[in-house]
């Protein structure tokens, strides 16, 4: 146990051109760990989707990445809004992004899904006006 | 085939990484989405987008993609470049409109993925 290694990261609310900074940093030390490309990409798309959404969505929050041998553990947490129906955000297709965030590139609805089949475990806790915690696991 | 296939299909000018032409390519996509863009899978793959945010460049980082193409009218702006050329990508811009572009390339043997 003890050879995990703990980053975290604040993922600031209001600056969507640095977001993604997180996922990136993480992935360079997944590949400097000498992790399989495979698993690395699954743990950059799978931390950049939710990196993304906590700045769109959710005003931004903190990523505790876990690094142990046999896993990557993600944990995501916001103080945004929450997400009133969890099932319905999680269909392929479903966002309530506004026009200004899909001229950015992003509100085709396709995160979640996209974080849940790029990970082996993914785990959504929310509270309307408190907040979203995602935990999710990559087996390595 | 090879980057610098896709870039004389295309007819595109290299804005960054003309040291990597040699590298190859084996499938494409094209998309002003990004999340369309990270539920592909395909390695050594390019990405054709008329986005010009550094959001880009993310995903084609994550992706492990090799290359963006900017099409017709869209610039990257500096920011953009440098974020690329950090990363070692190769930057192409044409002429050609999405569509078209596609086409081409998919007319030259390439395919997207699933
Ligand atoms: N951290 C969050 N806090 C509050 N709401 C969220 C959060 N993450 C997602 N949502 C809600 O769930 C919806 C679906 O999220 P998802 O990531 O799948 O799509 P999107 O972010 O809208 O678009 P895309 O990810 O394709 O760019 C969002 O539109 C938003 O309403
Ligand atoms: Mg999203």
């Amino acid at each position: 146990m003890d050879d995990k290694i703990v980053f975290t990261y604040d993922v600031p609310a209001d600056d969507f051109s640095r977001a993604g900074e997180a996922s990136s940093d993480v992935k360079s030390k997944l590949k400097q760990l000498g992790t399989p490309p495979d698993a690395v990409r699954k743990v950059a798309i799978a931390m950049y989707e939710g990196e993304i959404n906590m700045v769109i969505h959710a005003n931004g929050g903190t990523i505790t990445v876990e690094i142990s041998p046999r896993q990557v553990r993600m944990v995501l947490r916001d103080r945004g809004p929450g997400i009133p129906d969890v099932d319905l955000a999680m269909q392929e297709g479903y966002s309530t992004a506004p026009d200004e965030i899909r001229n950015l590139g992003f509100g085709a609805g396709m995160g979640l899904p996209n974080m849940k089949k790029y990970t082996d475990e993914m785990h959504i806790e929310t509270e309307l006006g408190v907040g979203t915690t995602i935990t999710m696991t990559v087996n390595l | 085939m090879t980057l610098k296939d896709v870039q004389m299909v295309l007819d595109a000018r290299v804005l960054v990484g003309e040291e990597h032409l040699d590298r190859e390519v084996r499938g494409a996509c094209g998309s002003d989405m990004m999340s369309d863009v990270l539920a592909f899978s395909h390695d050594h793959a390019i990405l054709l987008t008329g986005l010009t945010n550094p959001q880009v460049i993310r995903t084609v980082e994550m992706m492990d993609m090799v290359c963006v193409i900017f099409i017709r009218g869209k610039k990257p702006d500096a920011t953009i470049l440098q974020m690329a050329r950090e990363r070692g990508l190769t930057v192409l811009e044409t002429d050609h409109r999405m569509f078209n572009a596609c086409g081409m390339l998919y007319d030259a043997g390439l395919r997207g993925g699933h």
